[in-house]
């Protein structure tokens, strides 16, 4: 339990000893200030329960509406339970904006989609310039009846760096805050050189193809998302003739003020169940499993749809090979009735070369390229649960700072320095305020992942009973196919006398 | 050990893969001499074949006989024809190649190596592929051996050889008796360079105009149907490997299903069963595709090169009639050994008529033999490929149903 921990020293935090005797200062402080009468259970509103989520993706996006609060009852068991945890909480209060219903609410109910009209497509790709410098611009037509837009079907020309700059420009306002911001195309540093050069050939067809295709597919992802869809960057990306600018913001979140922010917060919090953080543990323990379970089975089966797509081009090509084998051996061969089969033989392989190239892209661009986005996305989400934590370790520091400047000012109470006094009290009403920013930041953070959650795995099954069906749909058009090819082949065969 | 000795059945052989020799047609019609390969056990890669016998030919001692063969049996048998001179004039069966298990053993090698790094059902669909693997190489070898023996059994000359008969009748192994026939023949036709061929036939004067045209023919079809093979052989991996991918694919869905819960999880893992099943479909398509198309380039490339070596046989005839000539003027010229001169020009000359009269008839016959299995294998081809379709989609569509029913 708790008392068997001892957390790692904060860096930029005194030294080990120093550090001990902090916390044991602050334990101290703890067990005075854990006397049942600053315990407010009754005004902790309408929350009675502790969170018992069942594990079904559409019943938790029902609850995502439900408060969570760090000053649930599941918490306040946990701190009248036996010896104090090593880190100092913050003082029990209640605290009415805690119960805001937030602006967040009216996305809940735009969850009823039924009016999500947008189309957006990506086409056209144009080289523009030459060498070293030329770049790819791709049309971008957005067509919506959705009155945030100004026009109903608007055109702009947009070039790759261009997605990366909205994609980054969104990571920055939204991932700390558990917003699910669906990640953005890789660059290929390859690819983009041939097509800079010039080649004509295949392969850099197929690498803009490809690119069109995922720009477009991110474009469809990121509007599909209702905060982004309002976002005022994603507006101008889709409407504004002007080429936005390449400026990317940055991590603005992680200010100075918090810059002892432990980069390795992750592992500090490892032991989730020993640390007394409430917002239904469990449940972010157990999605976080599941995510990184998933993480694994998507990889996997990721691979085995290359696989497939790999072997099936090999297997076009194989096919091509033979056929035109078959004609030569038609040419050859000196029995005439034979010979005719054969290179009839040698037409039919030809048409179903072209069959397996077909059936190969489509392999490709609808499952493939569909489960690449969806590896990519997960990693976005588990990103998103390690923010939350990130802002636990905020919150937590803020408040050994609070308590920290709390022990400076008790000292200074008997030291006679009036405006050292006076700048110590400043200073503890300023991470007050921290302190509760960082509450307030956490449990946004929170619940606007238990909603992101669930509005994604809504959509991936969704997504994934649609394109199964398409996907399934393309087999059986090649096999109908096949079965053209080969009945007309039939008589041919029997006409060998 | 993976594969502990195994006794496969004819029968289940069938019930498998429709096992077809149909690249040679027209055997097995004699009643007087009907010979099948019921079973062969398989240990480890060593293939022992039951040969079985049915005659009425009163050549032989009794009406039915079965024994045990290895491959090894089978390849002495050929040589030992290959080395007979009274059978020069004849296009001899080729030899069945040996049982290849390269294939399942790379694949069980994988297995083994991999078993710690995979899921149960991983390892489970995997020993099913190696399983199916290795059945459809013994399935083409038991094919192979039985198709050599019948060419054999169906043909006027062959089926009267001493060998052949000793080969059906002997009831012991044949092992020492081999090793004698080696130490006999001393194998020297085989060591001849093969390389050699093209050029004696090329070289030589053609007068006839129908073996001019043969071995314009057989030259440049030999190499185009060597070709043929090596492609359709690569197509067919090919096809084998996708058919593996949605095996795989089916595992992984299972995989995430396992995960999930309620509605999706059915949802999946009936995804996981269409591919399954697509699995089973697509290797069918392969299979049938390897026996049908595949297996016969095989086959007539070596049958072609068969014919090649009559025509170098007959080639040699008459490379030794024309020096026999040169021989027969030397010796006039010098007075000397004119009779002995004469008698061998003689015989060379007999030697050539005979091998040109049934290397003829030789030709001709196999010319047909081509053509008719060849029409039957793309009719058979052609209507496996075409209901495999079929099944698939009705398999297809039936799932499309379903899932979006859910």
């Amino acid at each position: 339990m708790a008392e068997d921990r001892e957390p790692p020293p904060l860096p930029g935090v005194p030294e080990p000893q120093d550090a001990e005797d902090l916390f044991v200062s602050a334990m101290e402080d703890a067990e005075r200030s854990l006397s049942p009468e600053d315990i407010s259970s009754s005004s902790n509103g309408p929350k009675a329960e502790p969170m018992l989520l069942d594990h079904d993706p559409d019943d938790l996006f029902a609850e995502a509406t439900e408060e969570v609060s760090l000053d649930s009852p599941e918490r306040q068991m946990i701190l009248s339970d036996g010896p104090s945890p090593a880190i100092t909480p913050v003082t029990i209060n209640p605290r009415a904006d805690v119960f805001d219903r937030s602006p967040d609410q009216d996305e809940d109910d735009e969850e009823n989609r039924d009016t999500f009209d947008i189309q957006i497509s990506v086409s056209d790709p144009e080289k523009v310039g030459d060498g070293m410098n030329a770049y790819m611009v791709y049309k971008v037509t957005t067509k919506t009846s959705l009155s945030i837009f100004i026009r109903d079907e608007v055109c702009v020309k947009r070039r790759f760096s261009d997605f990366l700059g909205l994609h980054s420009k969104l990571a920055s306002k939204y991932i700390h805050m558990g917003y699910i911001v669906p990640p953005a195309p890789e660059k290929s540093i390859v690819g983009m050189t041939k097509v800079k050069v010039g080649k004509e050939d295949l392969s850099s067809v197929e690498f803009v193809e490809k690119r069109r295709s995922a720009l477009e597919r991110y474009l469809l992802r990121t509007v599909k998302q209702p905060a982004l869809l309002k976002d005022p960057d994603v507006l101008q990306f889709l409407e504004s003739s002007e080429v936005p600018s390449h400026v990317s913001y940055g991590d603005v979140i992680l200010s100075n003020t918090y810059c002892f922010i432990l980069k390795h917060a992750r592992c500090y919090y490892h032991h989730l169940d020993e640390v007394f953080v409430c917002s239904c543990i469990k449940w972010f323990e157990e999605k976080q499993q599941q995510f990184e379970n998933l993480d694994v089975q998507l990889r996997k089966l990721h691979a085995s749809v290359e696989s497939l797509v790999f072997h099936r081009k090999e297997l076009s090509v194989n096919t091509a090979s033979f056929a035109k084998s078959a004609a030569m051996l038609g040419n050859s061969e000196d029995h005439t009735a034979l010979s005719r089969a054969l290179s009839q033989l040698a037409e039919v392989e030809e048409k179903i070369d072209q069959l397996h190239q077909d059936q190969a892209c489509a392999d490709f661009y609808l499952i493939s390229e569909l489960l690449g986005d969806y590896v990519r996305l997960i990693t976005a989400v588990k990103g998103v649960f390690d923010q939350r934590m990130k802002t636990w370790a905020k919150c937590q520091d803020a408040q050994v700072m609070l308590q920290r400047k709390r022990e400076a000012e008790a000292k200074l109470q008997h030291a006679n320095k009036p405006d050292k006094l006076q700048q110590a009290k400043d200073e503890i009403r300023e991470w007050e305020g921290k302190v509760q920013q960082g509450e307030r930041d956490f449990e946004q953070i929170s619940k606007n992942i238990r909603r992101e959650v669930g509005r994604f795995e809504k959509d991936r099954v969704k997504d994934f009973r649609v394109v199964i069906i398409k996907y399934l749909e393309s087999l059986v058009h090649t096999q109908q196919q096949l079965i053209k090819y080969w009945e007309a082949f039939l008589p041919e065969a029997k006409a060998i006398a | 050990s993976f594969f502990p000795p195994k006794l496969f059945k004819r029968q289940t052989l069938c019930d498998m893969i429709p096992l077809v020799h149909s690249v040679s047609v027209d055997l097995n019609n004699d009643a007087s001499l009907v010979i099948d390969i019921p079973d062969a056990l398989c240990e480890r890669d060593k293939v022992k074949f039951t040969v079985h016998t049915k005659t009425t030919l009163s050549s032989f001692q009794k009406p039915e006989y079965s024994v045990q063969r290895q491959h090894e049996d089978f390849i002495w048998l050929h040589d030992t024809i290959v080395e007979t001179e009274e059978y020069a004039g004849l296009i001899i069966p080729p030899a069945p190649p040996k049982p290849d298990f390269e294939g399942p053993r790379e694949k069980m090698h994988k297995l083994g190596e991999g078993e710690s790094s995979m899921t149960k059902e991983e390892y489970a669909k995997m020993k099913q592929e190696l399983e199916a693997e290795y059945l459809a190489v013994f399935k083409k070898t038991v094919q192979v051996h039985e198709v050599f023996l019948q060419r054999l059994s169906s043909h006027p000359m062959f089926r009267k050889d001493r060998n052949f008969q000793i080969f059906l009748e002997y009831d012991q192994d044949l092992t020492v008796r081999r090793k004698n026939a080696k130490e006999m023949f001393g194998g020297f036709f085989k060591n001849m360079v093969k390389s050699a061929d093209e050029v004696l036939i090329s070289g030589v004067k053609e007068v006839d105009e129908f073996f001019e045209q043969e071995k314009n023919f057989l030259l440049d079809y030999s190499s185009k149907i060597k070709d043929a093979t090596a492609k359709a052989e690569k197509m067919t991996r090919s096809h084998k490997n996708v058919a593996d991918d949605y095996n795989h694919i089916s595992g992984a869905l299972n995989n995430i299903a396992a995960d999930n819960n309620t509605a999706f999880k059915k949802h999946l893992e009936k995804c996981a069963e269409v591919f399954e099943k697509l699995r089973k479909v697509e290797d069918r398509m392969a299979s049938d595709q390897e026996l049908k198309l595949t297996e016969l380039l095989r086959y007539y490339t070596r049958d072609i090169q068969a014919a090649k070596d009559l025509l170098y046989r007959r080639a040699r005839a008459l490379a030794d009639y024309e020096n026999s000539n040169k021989a027969l003027d030397k010796a006039r010229l010098k007075g000397k050994d004119v009779a002995q001169a004469e008698e061998n020009q003689k015989q060379c000359l007999q030697k050539f008529d005979k091998l040109s009269e049934s290397g003829k008839k030789e030709l001709t016959s196999f010319k047909a033999r081509r053509v008719v299995a060849f029409r039957k294998n793309l009719i058979e081809m052609t209507e496996l490929e075409i209901k495999h379709a079929k099944n698939s989609v009705s398999l297809l569509q039936g799932s499309i149903e379903v899932l979006k029913s859910n």
